[in-house]
Parts: C-alpha cells; sequence; structure tokens
C-alpha cells in the first residue's frame, strides 16, 4: 500500500522558533543567502505591489509616460459606482458559488471511494487528475468542441437519450454554469488527490475497532472520517474558494467574457480597462479592491486555522 | 467479543461473516460508481484524441471508430501554425523559471532554517506577507516596469515575476527543518561554511523537496495564461498556452485540427505527469500547492 508519509512536509508542527544551535549571529551570510530571492522579490513583487497603489491614486494611462495627475480617490470611487465592476464582481462571486461546493464534495466522495479500492487505485488517480495538469488553452479547446451546438459530443448524447441540449456557452443564463463544469472536470483533480492523502492518514485500527463494534460503513464515514479530514476540508475550501475567485483564462478563452458580458470576471474586467482601455491608474484601483477582497478570504481561513489548532 | 460472549460463539460468528459480506458488497457498489464516474472523467480527453485521428469531413459524425484514422490534422497544425516555436518558447521559459525557483527558494530557505540573524522575522513575515498576494492583481504595475525596462517580449519578463515564489521558500524551509542538525555540526567540525554545508549537505538530502518544486515552477509556468499573454505579443515567442488561445478562432470547423492542436499542446505535460506522477501526487498532498 502506498503511504503519502509526505517527504516535503516532515510532519512536526511548524516551528517559527528558527535555530537553536548556533546561538551567533551570522548576518552577512545570512543575507548573502537570502539576496538572490529578497532582490527579486522587492523588484518584481513588492515593488510592484506598492506601485499599483501609488498608481490607483492617479490617472496614469498606458500610452503616457509618468504617473498623470492625481486623482486621490477618483478611481476607487469611480469603481465603486462602475455595474461594470460590480457585474464583474459578481461573475466571478458567481463562478465560485457553482464550482466550489461540488470541486469540494465530488472530490471528497471520489476519494472515499477510492481510499476503498483495494486495486486500480492508479488509474482513479489517471482519469481524475490527468485533467488538472492540461493548460487552459487545452481544456478550452476539448470544451468548445464538446459544448458545440448540435454538433458536440454532448448535444448528440443527450439527443440519444431524448433531451435537448441547452446552447450551452452562447445561452447568458447558461454560459457560467458550462463553464462551471469544465471548471470542475478540469481541477477537481487536485483536491482529490488533496482529500486522498488526508484519508491515508486516518489510522486503520480506527474502522477495525469501530467494526468490531458493530458501526456500519456508513456510521464509519460520518463518524470518523469526516470529522477526522476536518482540516483537510478547511484548506481544501479555502484555496477552491481563492483558485476560484482568480478565474480568468476558461472565460477568456471559451466565452470572451460574454454571451453580452455574462460571463466577464473581475479579473477581465481589470485586463480590459488597463489594457484595452488603458486606464491603467484605474485598473490598480480596481485590483486594489479585488486584493482585498482576496485577503478577507484568507484572513477568515486564519481565524479558523487558529480555531482548529486551539481546539486540537 | 468474541471473548465477552463465550456461550454463543456460532451466533456472533454469524454476525461477523454477515457483516464481512455486507462490507464486501459495499465495497463492490463503492468501487462500481467510481469507475463510472472515472470513465466519464475520462471521455473529453478520449473523444478529443480520436476527432484528432479523424479528416475534417467526418468529426461531426458522432462515431468513436471510423474506418480510415489518420494523422494529417498533426500534419497540418505542424505545418500552418508555430506552434513547434511555442513549444520551444514554453520549455526555455518554464525551464528559467523552475530552476530559478529551486535556486532562489532553496537558499532563501537554507538562511530561514539554518542561520541566525538580526531581522529573521522581519524577513519571515515579508515573506510570508507574499503568500497572500496573488500574481493576478500585480499584473497592471508589473506590466509598466517590464515595458520601462524595455523587456516587454522577452523570455525574462515572463520569468521574472515567477521566479520570487514565497511559497516555495516555505517548502524549503519546512523540508530544512526536518534534517537533523547534527548533520550540519558534522560539517561544521571539519570546517565548512554555511555554502559547503547548503551544497554538500543539505541539498543532497533534499531532493524530494526539489523536485515537488522543480515539477510545480515548471507545470505552472507552462500553463500560465495571463501573464504572458500580456508580455508576448510576437506571435514568434509565444508560449503554448497563449498560441493556442490566439489561434483558436482561426480553425473555423475544422474540429479535426482544433483537437490536434490540443493533443500536440497537451503531450510533453502529459508525459511529464506519466513519468513522474507519484512525485507530483505526493507534492501536493504534502504542500497543498495551487496556482
Amino acid at each position: 500500500m502506498s503511504t503519502t508519509e509526505t517527504a516535503v512536509r516532515p510532519r512536526s508542527g511548524t516551528s517559527e522558533s528558527g535555530p537553536v544551535s548556533k546561538p551567533k549571529s551570522n548576518g552577512l551570510p545570512a543575507f548573502g543567502f537570502l539576496a538572490p530571492f529578497l532582490v527579486l522579490y522587492l523588484a518584481f513583487i513588492i515593488g510592484p505591489g506598492l506601485y499599483g497603489l501609488l498608481m490607483s491614486f492617479f490617472d496614469t494611462s498606458l500610452v503616457q509616460p509618468g504617473l498623470g495627475t492625481f486623482a486621490g480617490f477618483g478611481n476607487y470611487a469611480e469603481a465603486f459606482q462602475s455595474s461594470d465592476f460590480w457585474a464583474g464582481l459578481w461573475h466571478t462571486v458567481w463562478f465560485t458559488i457553482l464550482t466550489t461546493p461540488p470541486l469540494i464534495i465530488l472530490a471528497f466522495v471520489f476519494a472515499l471511494l477510492a481510499d476503498r479500492a483495494k486495486h486500480g487505485r492508479w488509474f482513479f488517480r489517471l482519469a481524475f487528475f490527468m485533467p488538472y495538469i492540461l493548460p487552459s488553452a487545452v481544456v478550452a479547446l476539448i470544451w468548445i468542441f464538446l459544448y458545440t451546438p448540435e454538433l458536440g459530443l454532448l448535444d448528440t448524447g443527450l439527443a440519444k437519450l431524448g433531451m435537448t441540449a441547452p446552447n450551452w456557452l452562447g445561452d447568458p443564463n447558461w454560459a457560467m454554469p458550462s463553464l462551471a463544469i469544465t471548471t470542475i472536470w478540469w481541477t477537481l483533480g487536485f483536491n482529490f488527490v488533496l482529500y486522498l492523502a488526508g484519508l491515508q492518514d486516518i489510522p486503520r485500527d480506527l474502522y477495525e475497532a469501530s467494526a468490531m463494534d458493530g458501526a456500519t460503513p456508513w456510521q464509519q464515514i460520518w463518524k470518523i472520517t469526516v470529522p477526522l479530514l476536518g482540516r483537510t476540508t478547511t484548506l481544501v475550501v479555502v484555496l477552491q474558494v481563492i483558485a476560484s475567485l482568480k478565474v480568468f483564462d476558461q472565460m477568456y478563452i471559451m466565452t470572451q467574457g460574454g454571451p453580452n458580458f455574462a460571463t466577464r470576471s473581475v479579473l477581465q474586467y481589470i485586463y480590459d480597462e488597463g489594457f484595452t482601455n488603458f486606464r491603467t491608474g484605474y485598473a490598480a484601483a480596481a485590483s486594489m479592491l479585488f486584493f482585498v477582497v482576496i485577503l478577507a478570504v484568507s484572513a477568515v481561513w486564519f481565524g479558523i486555522v487558529r480555531r482548529q489548532q486551539k481546539e486540537a | 467479543m468474541a471473548v465477552d460472549a463465550p456461550e454463543r460463539p456460532t451466533a456472533v460468528r454469524a454476525d461477523i461473516a454477515r457483516a464481512d459480506s455486507r462490507t464486501k458488497i459495499f465495497n463492490r457498489v463503492c468501487a462500481g460508481v467510481l469507475i463510472a464516474f472515472a470513465l466519464i472523467w475520462l471521455i473529453p480527453i478520449a473523444w478529443a484524441l480520436d476527432t484528432a485521428f479523424k479528416p475534417n469531413e467526418e468529426t461531426t459524425a458522432t462515431r468513436w471508430l471510423i474506418d480510415n484514422p489518420t494523422f494529417d490534422a498533426f500534419g497540418r497544425v505542424l505545418r500552418d501554425t508555430d506552434i513547434l516555436r511555442w513549444f520551444g518558447s514554453s520549455l526555455i521559459i518554464a525551464t528559467i523559471t523552475a530552476l530559478g525557483v529551486v535556486i532562489v527558494a532553496s537558499m532563501a530557505g537554507f538562511a530561514l532554517s539554518r542561520m541566525r540573524f538580526k531581522y529573521r522575522n522581519v524577513v519571515f513575515w515579508l515573506v510570508l506577507a507574499g503568500i497572500m498576494i496573488p500574481g493576478q492583481v500585480l499584473i497592471v504595475p508589473q506590466f509598466r516596469e517590464m515595458d520601462s525596462l524595455g523587456i516587454l517580449n522577452t523570455f525574462w519578463a515572463v520569468s521574472a515575476p515567477q521566479i520570487p515564489t514565497a511559497i516555495a521558500v516555505f517548502i524549503f524551509k519546512q523540508f530544512f527543518d526536518g534534517l537533523p542538525r547534527e548533520l550540519d555540526e558534522v560539517a561544521r567540525v571539519d570546517g565548512a561554511g554555511f555554502w559547503r554545508i547548503y551544497r554538500g549537505v543539505i541539498m543532497p538530502l533534499s531532493r524530494p523537496a526539489i523536485s515537488a518544486v522543480v515539477i510545480f515552477a515548471f507545470v505552472q509556468s507552462w500553463n500560465d495564461l495571463l501573464w504572458p499573454l500580456l508580455v508576448l505579443s510576437n506571435p514568434d515567442i509565444m508560449t503554448i498556452p497563449v498560441g493556442l488561445a490566439t489561434v483558436q478562432g482561426s480553425f473555423g470547423i475544422r474540429y479535426a485540427d482544433v483537437m490536434a492542436s490540443a493533443v500536440l499542446g497537451a503531450i510533453p505535460l502529459v508525459a511529464v505527469f506519466l513519468l513522474f506522477q507519484k512525485n507530483i501526487v505526493e507534492g501536493i498532498a504534502g504542500t497543498g500547492l495551487k496556482g
């Protein structure tokens, strides 16, 4: 049996205590080791972050050098009043609502079933995980083809079952669910693998002992597996929500934000404003607002993890 | 249980046997359901592969096996698009990125794990903050930066923001924390400096962490769309995702060609996946990395 005794995570709790062996400071060599990372990090992450913040207070344009005229909170005020910005945010949230529950529940159920299987785990891993490593463009090409009205595999398949398929990507009401279906197929494998690893960490004797006491498999799942996977679930949920909020590729390639802007995500809105309308300062302000949303999700996660650690 | 009730051993045994057979049936049902879903999950890939071997005129007929499978679609895609160039770009960019991430992140992780210095906590929190910043919110200022540096449409513009990956520093730090410190002490007694401990002792022991980070950085860089889409407008050096996204409309209804280009675009990473399946899966399980 393959244990996922992870090489990468020596599982002793995270020690932030630092080295204990040497009391002496090694300041200079330490910064020698840190320098390559820190220089690139400051130059390409922190620097642009601060520059973006600054830019968000100016009417910066993509096609003119410099920051442009000072705008104060003008860009932020405009974003708050822009129905397009709110629509983008809503589409992103709607996509997150449509994708997160199935991606958690299905991944959990599949992992649970795969964990019981004695043979062929490699096959399930292959089937569920392979889509995850495909580039979004490849996934999009395949699914545009599957969704082709009347001629696509989905439409002909449903017709054989006597059902009429909706106009998947062409109907404003169906476009987002269709993108969600594609995304569930594409990224489920990631959560599946996380759950599979979590399941393998549960000691087998717990099941054996409960079976001796006459617990049914169903009871075992609800009384042992689900509670013990609490932490894995928190991790999976947060990673999933953040990943879903950052959606861009599927919409950009499969629907170009349409039909009639029904699937334009907030990132694509930023992209359009910044790089099509050249309104860099405004796009930077919208990016900051989006960043705040993601930070809020992360903060909630930290809170939950703290509480779980206290309870444990 | 059998010990508690010695007077009714047969009944108890029957009970256990019944429970056993019930569990067996349950397991069978589970396996059946799972196999059904796994097959459903494979259909899109199988259908894409199948279609790529058809002539364009026969792709709309919903038949899996046709009498005259052909490589023509692949030939047309290789001839009519720049896909081979895109392969080259993707390979170069993903390689630069993956190597860069491993080198700078492992060095920083080493300092945080093994060295004592002033402002250590400041550095630690600064790096931690990096995990919270999604790269996507930085595209606007980063684009301006690349523009003013004059490196738009170069591989460096794509790789540079991908190399300082905060999460990779943590993966290395955590892994190094788990390696016994006695090893360093022995080396230090022999007169080794930090660089020799890092190169000669720690890194050789860190293959699992290195391979996980390499694979992840490589796959993520290879699959990234938004950032290379912005900084690479020259078709000669586009990456695979950017190239495919750009030309997809021009195929029209030549579905075999579309699917052939999708299959070609997928081959390198599928090969990587099949070769390193175990490392990839364990890497995810261990780190919870996600783009």
